[in-house]
């Protein structure tokens, strides 16, 4: 069977394989082909490859900031490209990793922000969202 | 010369002064707004005075209503509200003041009794400009130790928050995990592959003991760090210990090709809680092992430590670590993360329990290490008195 290449592509981004394992078969199973990476730089040489039509980043990998810098890359190489957050870090730990102010929003640029733990059928729903936006 | 005092001030405290005598209380005035103290033998931080007065109880209560001084000096003989009367309103309305009980007739029932309403301190009439200044510069300095004492304080509230707030998000991590997987074989997500569903399932227990070990790990820390645990201190052979340690992490080791070597005297007898040896060992040699290549080795090295006691060297052929990673890595929580360690299990605080557990023997946990080529860690056990009363490196672990 061939890759069909008329389905979305998302890059899934994320330092833990077993979040990685589980959100692919479950995009998989809801009709969109998933590309993976463990890192910021493997992501961006993935993107190289092959254009993500969205992409579902970690907020915190190696370093904190992981996730708003691969961020504001993709949009820069692929303008249009939806970008979706998703952090595990909230409001209760006391350490705020969300973007505050507009222009910080503006340099991440990513279209929506989710926290961990997301439920699938949230994801999917973002997902739909933004692909019929773009 | 005044205006230049009060130019180096860095503070002022509000000083409220209660005396039915106007010249006392004009006397006190003249004498403080002058005044600085230093908080330390250094030039700096300087302390300066601003001075308000009332001619009675009632109205010093009211001033206080408005706004509470830093201290009070009190005159005890006062007309209407006596002065042990305004300690006692004070006490009630929970006012944080530091209060000098200016007394004319100091006998030991009236200071007990003042003591006791929470009165700090007393200077007895008559007295001179250089008295006062003595009574005030003690307020300031039980100041300056209140203070200190309450930013310590928010210090370990802060360090305990940050704690409480890591070690949730580490726990919600393996269980989003498990969530995630269980939901993938409820809703069918896994197909009827046994291959993929015995992935899912392995992954999901593998999770589920990455967190119970994190909780084994944090009970451990957190008995060690109360004091509260039972020290069973007993003669034994660390030598026995290390080889017991080693048989433990045998089958990790082989199963990668890696050889663990041991170079230690005959018999290295210790005062130690076999427990505690335990933990502090299987840390050392399990994370030479998941650390390293494979093919690898592992030596570990027993040799007397100064002035009594044995210091344990555990040196891998791993990854090694950058010097500012291996700064930090005795912290709690702390885990390099990149590509090579992405996989390899483990809680974040084993470290942190051996560097604690080390102390407890007024010892050390130490790290030499190089990128690439290997980490060396070292563990200092000093030799510990015989059983009886407490040994001195049982008060060099502070009581959290």
């Amino acid at each position: 069977m061939t890759p069909d290449t008329t389905r979305p592509l998302i890059l899934l981004v994320d330092d833990d394989e077993d979040f990685l394992y589980q959100h692919r078969i479950q995009l998989e199973n809801a009709g969109f082909r998933v590309t993976t990476a463990t890192s910021r730089a493997e992501a961006e040489s993935l993107v190289d490859e092959a254009t993500p039509d969205l992409a579902i980043l970690d907020l915190m990998m190696e370093r904190h900031d992981d996730g708003f810098v691969l961020s504001h890359h993709l949009k820069r190489k692929v303008p249009g490209l939806p970008v979706i957050l998703v952090t595990a870090v909230t409001a209760e730990t006391g350490m705020s990793f969300t973007p505050t102010s507009a222009s910080e929003r503006a340099w991440v640029g990513a279209d929506a922000v989710l926290a961990k733990p997301i439920r699938f059928e949230q994801l999917r729903r973002e997902v739909n969202r933004l692909l019929q936006r773009s | 010369m005044e205006l230049k005092e009060q130019a180096l001030s860095v503070e002022t405290l509000r000083v409220l002064v209660v005396d039915d005598e106007p010249g006392m209380r004009m006397a006190v005035a003249r004498v403080l707004k002058t005044y600085t103290v230093r908080l330390d033998e250094s030039e700096e931080p300087v302390v300066g005075f601003a001075v308000e007065t009332a001619e009675t109880g009632e109205a010093a209560l009211d001033a206080m209503a408005a706004s509470v001084p830093d201290i009070l000096l009190l005159d005890m003989k006062l007309p209407g509200m006596s002065g042990l009367d305004v300690l006692r309103e004070i006490r009630e309305r929970r006012h944080e003041t530091l209060t000098v009980m200016i007394t004319a007739y100091a006998t030991l029932e009236t200071a007990i009794e003042a003591t006791k309403r929470g009165a700090h301190d007393f200077l007895p009439k008559p007295f001179t400009p250089e008295d006062l200044r003595v009574a005030i510069r003690r307020v300031v300095r039980h100041l300056a130790v209140q203070r200190e004492a309450r930013r310590l304080a928010e210090e370990k509230r802060q360090v305990r928050f940050q704690f409480i707030s890591v070690l949730g998000h580490e726990l919600k991590a393996p269980l989003a995990a498990v969530e995630g997987f269980l939901q993938i074989l409820k809703d069918g997500s896994a197909g009827s592959d046994p291959a993929v569903i015995a992935r899912v399932i392995d992954r999901a227990l593998a999770r589920t003991e990455g967190m119970r070990k994190l909780i084994v790990d944090l009970l451990n820390m957190t008995r060690i760090e109360s004091g509260q645990k039972r020290r069973d201190l007993v003669e034994t052979d660390l030598r026995e210990a290390v080889i017991a340690a080693i048989e433990t992490m045998a089958p990790a080791a082989t199963s990668r090709g890696i050889v663990v070597r041991l170079h230690a005297p005959e018999r290295a007898p210790i005062l130690a809680d076999r427990g505690e040896l335990e933990i502090i060992l299987n840390n050392l040699i399990s994370n030479a092992v998941k650390y390293n290549r494979d093919q690898g080795r592992v030596e570990v090295t027993i040799d007397g430590a100064d002035g009594g006691g044995w210091r344990i060297h555990v040196a891998d052929t791993g990854i090694g670590m950058a010097a500012a990673d291996a700064a930090r890595l005795f912290q709690d929580f702390v885990r390099i993360k990149n590509e090579q360690t992405r996989t390899i299990p483990g809680t974040g605080l084993g470290l942190s329990i051996v560097k604690k557990l080390a102390q407890l023997y007024g010892g050390d946990a130490t790290l030499a290490s190089e990128p690439g080529v290997g980490s060396t860690f070292t563990v200092t056990l000093k030799a510990q008195a015989a059983a009886g009363p407490p040994t001195p490196a049982s008060t060099l672990s502070p009581p959290l």
